[in-house]
């Protein structure tokens, strides 16, 4: 009977897994199709990983995703990590505030961001690049905030207390106890807000202006004419990446975890 | 058949054996507790009798019937939760109720339940209030007046007291005590608080590493411990190495001492338990062997002393003070030493050796 | 106390940030919504939800939203549910593996679905094989909701799956200790117990949903107008920021109504629940 109800459990996770990975599969296929169909199979080909670093297109759009992605998650965790300390030592009823005003990027619909945004950015500065960065720290600095504050509100004053009781000054008692605590923290609202920006299309699609491309916003341009193959190469090879890189990450904290027990 | 029974139950977590074989009786309408150190086994016994888990091998009877597969929902036990385990997102009114909904009892039977135990936990009135507004000794109570309205033929308490603070844990013994009286139904009790087992049980089994040390009354448990680790885990005490020369004729640290003992040989190593207010101080030469103080510590009832004596250190309870360095001599009355069989098996002479 | 009023100031740059990047856009947007083209005040940008076009891609939108939301619930409790019973240490590993897919280009992972719909694309390819009747559902409202319930489906999931981690175990005990059987606890105490993430959820996945035009740009091929793609053409076709801004406040006034019914069933089960 158990082990009825256990084997049901791991095939619908099976079905589950199944209908969250399919597309990708069928992407990763994609990227090894010899034919310039989508639904035709020409034949096993590499030569669209080879082809990749040869389409300035392309390069040049996963340049900007980089800029963007890596520039905006990593300005976002550092306005969000002081913030959610700032926070913390606020006056409930201002903290209250703040934590209001937090929500409303995410509880708004990702277009009325984009378009509000859009309206804002028309009339100080030119559309672009940069645009596109302030637009991605505005949805993203949230979940840094939400992602480092339950991490503060755990730590117990008394820690911090103690290490100044002991002689550590303000500075050297935040690097020496808070911020080892926080630091998960940071560091899942730093993932989230990569991740948030990277699979971003709708506020870039908005704020970025003509001439800037996105890979999101350059596949969107695409739809119509016809994917570029090598797009498919160049997410594998993302996707992998990140398989690979968060697989690492969490292998590298399990055995941090033993040693600690 | 008693009561409540264990048949050679036994349990293990992860390949580490928690119990080991475990034969236990309980009697109907008693105040068991079991006693150990955490990791004994003790809360495992408790989980299995509640229904939480299943043995490994075994079988577990109440009232004579084979309870083993039963699932916990359809045993007639009940259980007190070490954090409380109240329903947070119910009021104390629905906690109570939850167990008397699922058995479809009338409106005014439930409303009178809850009445009641509520007065029996002393917090009348308290039905419409939220769980967060309750002290931690309050929720304590919640939790039992909801354990007991639903009537169970046992009620197990899993260290109910561990949370709260000396002062609120010795007035919720004698409370307990009460509950119990009124009720008249079988409490088994979980703790490693000796004094909180002494004070409320019936009986006691102390438990260590997966086995039964001893099953008594307090005072059988106190005065006369079986073994090394029951005497030292029940109160202090001096546990010295002797050889039992005949029957009441102990000999340990160079002197020959008279007991009340019998049975145990000639010539037999066995360990000698005498408790620290058993041992009384004179003058230089008026005992049975003479010391030195080396330590004097107020605590309050009595001071508590080192005495080198014999090489051994020996701890004493009196309620006169004495200088460190003064010289005095020790007696103790034959029927205040307790003499102990050596542990036999290889596995009590680990136990002894972890504590 | 002094520390604390002067630590509380780390969060100042963010409150600047706040002020311009959130709420500064939001007046812009109903400056906008709120004037003709001309600049003076007008409230037709806003009544023009009444035009039969855009009420009909409102309701549309709000028929396929809740249907994504409802499935996503449907599909999300049970996984939810099974990863916090499964005995794994490495429960970490399994979440992540739900986030993974968000590192494929999603507009890429809505493409492949496209891929897979078509009347001879692989699902089809499979059910003939097995002698199945064969689907057309692509650049229609199911493969449009297909879409989102993918796209979303791990918004649902998470929020759950914290609830239930939250959820302390002996609280579980106590309920079949009263006597309750699996269903009861289930409903009674699991449920209950986990509202707040299934509240979260439903907000995570319903808001998205409403307001998505490019799932069903791609999987609706045109054929499927929700309010977002009505939006976003005032702004890119038809280059009407006034309406385009009017129609987005009648969004927000949605989402806005919906999030206050959500509270509202949430308060009254916390009051009318005496069993």
């Amino acid at each position: 009977m158990i082990n009825v109800k256990k084997g049901a459990s791991y095939f619908y996770l099976g079905l589950v897994f199944l209908f969250l990975y399919a597309p990708i599969l069928v992407l990763i296929v994609l990227s090894f199709n010899n034919s310039m169909s989508r639904t035709v199979w020409g034949g096993f080909t590499f030569k669209w990983y080879l082809n990749l670093t040869s389409n300035d297109d392309i390069m040049a759009a996963l340049g900007t995703t980089i800029r963007i992605t890596l520039s905006s998650s990593i300005l976002a965790t550092i306005l969000g990590t002081s913030a959610a300390i700032g926070i913390h030592y606020m006056k409930k009823r201002h903290a209250a505030i703040m934590l209001g005003a937090t929500n409303i990027p995410l509880l708004n619909a990702d277009i009325v961001t984009g378009i509000s945004l859009m309206l804002l950015f028309t009339r100080f500065t030119p559309l672009g690049e940069f645009s596109v960065v302030l637009a991605h720290i505005a949805f993203s600095v949230p979940y840094v905030i939400f992602n480092v504050l339950p991490r503060l509100q755990s730590l117990s004053e008394a820690c911090y207390e103690a290490a100044m009781d002991l002689g550590a000054t303000p500075t050297y008692a935040f690097a020496k106890v808070v911020w080892p605590e926080i630091f998960p923290g940071v560091l899942s609202g730093f993932l989230m807000a990569l991740t948030m920006s990277l699979d971003d299309f709708t506020i870039t699609y908005f704020t970025k202006g003509a001439g800037v491309n996105t890979l999101s916003t350059m596949l969107y341009t695409q739809l119509r004419k016809g994917i570029q193959p090598e797009l498919y190469a160049l997410s594998t090879i993302l996707f992998l990446l990140a398989f690979v890189l968060l697989l690492v990450i969490n292998f590298k904290g399990e055995g941090k975890k033993e040693v600690a027990k | 058949m008693e009561f409540i029974q264990f048949d050679h139950v036994s349990k293990s977590y992860d390949k580490q054996l928690v119990l080991d074989e475990l034969d236990l009786y309980i009697k109907e309408n008693t105040f068991v507790t079991l006693l150990g150190p955490s990791g004994c086994g003790k809360t495992t016994t408790l989980r299995l009798l509640g229904g939480f888990e299943k043995p490994d091998s075994g079988k577990i009877y109440l009232n004579g019937n084979d309870i083993t597969a039963l699932p916990a929902n359809l045993r007639p036990i009940n259980t007190v939760f070490q954090k409380y385990a109240l329903f947070p997102h119910m009021t104390i009114e629905e906690n109570i109720a939850f167990g008397l909904n699922i058995q479809k009892k009338s409106k005014e039977y439930i409303q009178d339940k809850i009445k009641y135990a509520l007065k029996l936990v002393n917090l009348d009135g308290f039905e419409k209030r939220s769980i967060d507004s309750l002290s931690g000794g309050q929720q304590q109570r919640i939790a039992i007046a909801r354990a007991i309205v639903n009537e169970p033929k046992v009620l197990l308490l899993d260290e109910p007291l561990g949370a709260l603070d000396l002062k609120l844990r010795q007035n919720m013994q004698y409370e307990l005590m009460k509950i119990k009286q009124e009720l008249g139904i079988t409490f088994l009790y979980v703790t490693h608080d000796q004094e909180e087992a002494l004070t409320m049980s019936d009986t006691i089994v102390v438990m260590n590493q997966g086995y039964i040390q001893q099953i008594g009354t307090p005072e059988d448990i106190y005065n006369e411990p079986e073994n090394a680790f029951v005497a030292d885990f029940i109160g202090e005490s001096n546990i010295i190495e002797g050889i039992m020369i005949k029957d009441e004729l102990v000999s340990f640290l160079g002197v020959q001492v008279p007991c009340v003992d019998k049975g145990f040989g000639t010539m037999k190593p066995v360990d000698v338990v005498i408790r620290p207010e058993d041992v009384e101080l004179g003058a230089p030469g008026k005992g049975f062997m003479d010391g030195v103080i080396t330590d004097c510590l107020f605590k309050g009832v009595h001071y508590e002393l080192d005495v080198q004596c014999g090489g051994y250190e020996w701890l004493v309870h009196t309620t006169k003070y004495f200088e460190i360095g003064q010289h005095v001599s020790l007696n103790v009355i034959p029927f205040n030493i307790q003499i102990m069989n050596k542990p036999e098996s290889e596995d009590e002479e680990v136990m002894k050796e972890d504590e | 106390m002094n520390n604390r009023f002067k630590t509380s100031f780390l969060a100042a740059p963010y409150a600047l940030w706040v002020l311009i990047c959130t709420i500064l856009p939001l007046l812009y947007i109903l400056g906008y919504a709120l004037t003709s083209s001309t600049g003076s005040f007008t409230l037709a940008n806003l009544t023009a939800i009444a035009d039969p076009v855009h009420l009909k891609s409102l309701w549309l939108s709000i028929k396929v939203a809740f249907l994504t939301t409802v499935i996503c619930l449907v599909i999300a409790y049970p996984v939810a549910l099974i990863l916090h019973n499964l005995k794994i240490t490495n429960k970490g590993f399994i979440v992540f593996m739900f986030i993974l897919p968000m590192w494929m280009n999603f507009m890429l992972r809505i493409l492949a679905w496209q891929i897979i719909l078509s009347n001879n694309g692989i699902l089809n390819s499979i059910l003939s094989a097995v002698g199945l009747p064969t689907l057309h559902i692509l650049y229609t409202k199911s493969a449009v909701t297909l879409g989102m319930v993918y796209d979303f489906l791990p918004y649902m999931i998470l929020p759950i799956y914290n609830a239930l981690s939250k959820i302390n175990d002996q609280v579980i005990e106590a309920a079949a200790d009263l006597g309750a059987n699996w269903l009861t606890t289930f409903t009674k105490i699991t449920i209950p117990l986990s509202k707040d993430g299934i509240i979260s959820g439903i907000i995570m996945v319903f808001v998205p949903a409403l307001s998505s035009f490019v799932v069903s740009n791609l999987l609706g091929g045109g054929k499927v107008l929700l309010i977002g793609n009505v939006i976003e053409q005032e702004f890119t076709l038809a280059r009407n920021w006034n309406l385009g801004s009017g129609l987005s406040i009648i969004l927000m006034i949605f989402v806005i109504l919906s999030m206050s019914i959500m509270n509202k069933v949430d308060d009254s089960e916390n009051g009318g629940m005496l069993v």
